[in-house]
């Protein structure tokens, strides 16, 4: 077993691990934060993307104990501490951008990655779809989905002061 | 499914990570991003993991003189930008879109897929056709290879036990030269089927220098050797191009045979992908 300190989600947290485990595995089966999910363990559908050190990452793919001192950002900590949803959620909603909802985590965290280090990707329309096949969704088909994160990038970038698009 | 147990080293220094290979147990954890799902899939058990993540410097990319220096932890999105400059840059820009999605090219490296040699992956492929050397440290201090004689067949490469692949040397193309890139695959995010890379100097009118490099064309990365004989000294008109394409498919290329797609296939696919990089190179620079 290996001790490895992080943070999720603005929470420290101090982890004994087999160096065998996943992110993936601490996060849901140490941590107890089940939102986020496991589709393939092959990096494949991106059901387990979080945000490490604010880069979306397969989850999946890389060990608990790479992460020692690493900022952590699952979908639990994407809504204010009041409850008040994230844009991203506000607008998935809106938009129908989920319908079993296993995929969603992942997309979140995608789309939250990008948004955050530059909301103005959502203007040029080839990133924004290039962006979306890094994951699957098997129910919706994935139109919702990207007018869902282009219109939460549009408040961001109205937050954020810029000009959003006529 | 989930890994078998192994042993985790995270080394600081060059020094930690080549001690560590020398047991002939123990593997290079760089991106994970094809490593940790063959570990996944236990169709690798590594004893013992050396994790070059945390050893600084080794994300190093630099210019110096007319040579572009890779380090063991460049990450495929570095080349997403515009750090590496002149026509060199855009082709590896070009190149960087084909390879996997967003978060796998944020952990995922060009040295580690040049040490993992999937058959269609394209990095090795832009290696081998631009000639570029890769050094290798070992117990026994470093030598260094040319990517033409370190491709030897699918996930086979001349990497020794025990060597870490330490640095690749890319020349920079001169200004002026013409880059293209072509790809065919089934989705966005899949691995190619093929694909083709060209770099065109042209002086007066004509093809001075040229390379062409074939992704999964064979059992290994090939440089197109006929269709750039089939280039050098013609105007890079729609004849040459198509000589050069003809050259790539039926000399060039050694397809194996796969379920989906036969031999003539291949073959007339790659024709049509070297013919589609070479126009890009012509019209798009
Ligand atoms: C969903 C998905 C899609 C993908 N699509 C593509 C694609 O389209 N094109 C493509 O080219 N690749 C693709 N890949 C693979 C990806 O590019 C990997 O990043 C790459 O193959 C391996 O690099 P890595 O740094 O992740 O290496 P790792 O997974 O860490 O290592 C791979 C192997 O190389 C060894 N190794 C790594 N670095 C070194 C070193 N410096 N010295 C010695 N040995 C070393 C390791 O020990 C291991 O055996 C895809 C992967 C996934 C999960
Ligand atoms: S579970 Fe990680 S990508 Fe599918
Ligand atoms: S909503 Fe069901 S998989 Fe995407």
């Amino acid at each position: 077993m290996t001790t490895v300190h992080l943070t999720v989600n603005g929470r420290p947290y101090e982890l004994d691990v087999e160096p065998r485990r996943t992110l993936a595995d601490a996060l849901r089966e140490d941590c107890g934060l089940t939102g986020t999910h496991l589709g393939c363990e092959h990096g494949v559908c991106g059901a387990c993307t979080v945000l490490v050190d604010g880069t979306a990452v397969r989850s999946c793919l890389m060990f608990a104990v790479q992460c020692e001192g690493a900022r952590i950002r699952t979908v639990e900590g994407l809504a204010a501490d009041d409850g008040t949803a994230h844009p991203l959620q506000d607008a998935f909603s809106a938009e129908h951008a989920l319908q079993c909802g296993f995929c969603t985590p992942g997309f979140l965290m995608l789309a939250a990655g990008a948004l955050e280090s530059d909301p103005e990707m959502v203007r040029d329309d080839e990133r924004l779809r290039e962006l979306l096949t890094s994951n699957l969704c098997r129910c919706t088909g994935y139109e919702a989905i990207r007018r869902a994160v282009e219109a939460a990038g549009q408040v961001s970038m109205r937050d954020t002061g810029a000009t959003t698009r006529s | 499914m989930k890994p078998a147990p192994f042993e985790y080293v995270a080394a600081r220094t060059e020094d930690d990570v080549v001690a560590a290979l020398t047991d002939g147990h123990t593997e290079v954890l760089a991106g994970g991003q094809s490593l940790v799902l063959e570990m996944n899939y236990r169709s690798r058990r590594p004893a013992r993991l050396v994790d070059i993540n945390r050893v600084p410097g080794f994300d190093r990319l630099a210019t110096g003189g007319d040579v572009l220096r890779v380090g063991p932890l460049v990450r495929h999105r570095a080349f997403e930008g515009d750090a590496v400059p002149g026509p060199l840059g855009v082709l590896l820009r070009r190149v960087v879109r084909h390879i996997a999605h967003p978060p796998i090219r944020a952990r995922g490296t060009m040295l580690g897929s040049l040490a993992y040699a999937h058959p269609a992956a394209e990095w090795p492929a832009v290696l081998t056709a631009l000639g570029a050397d890769l050094e290798l440290a070992g117990r026994d201090g470093r030598r260094t290879i040319s990517a033409g004689d370190f491709f030897l067949g699918p996930h086979t490469t001349a990497r020794r036990p025990g060597e870490l692949l330490a640095e690749a040397r890319l020349t920079l193309l001169p200004a002026g030269t013409r880059v293209g890139f072509a790809e065919h695959r089934r989705t966005h995010a899949s691995f190619a089927q093929l694909a083709v890379l060209a770099a065109v100097t042209l002086t007066g009118g004509h093809v001075s220098a040229v390379r062409v490099g074939l992704v999964n064309a064979a059992d290994r990365p090939v440089r197109a050797h006929h269709a750039e004989a089939a280039l050098l000294g013609r105007p890079l008109d729609d004849a040459a191009i198509t000589a050069a394409g003809q050259a790539a498919g039926a000399q060039d290329a050694d397809p194996r045979d796969q379920p989906y797609a036969g031999l003539d296939y291949q073959r007339h696919a790659v024709a049509v992908l070297t013919r589609r990089a070479l126009a890009q190179a012509r019209d798009e620079g």
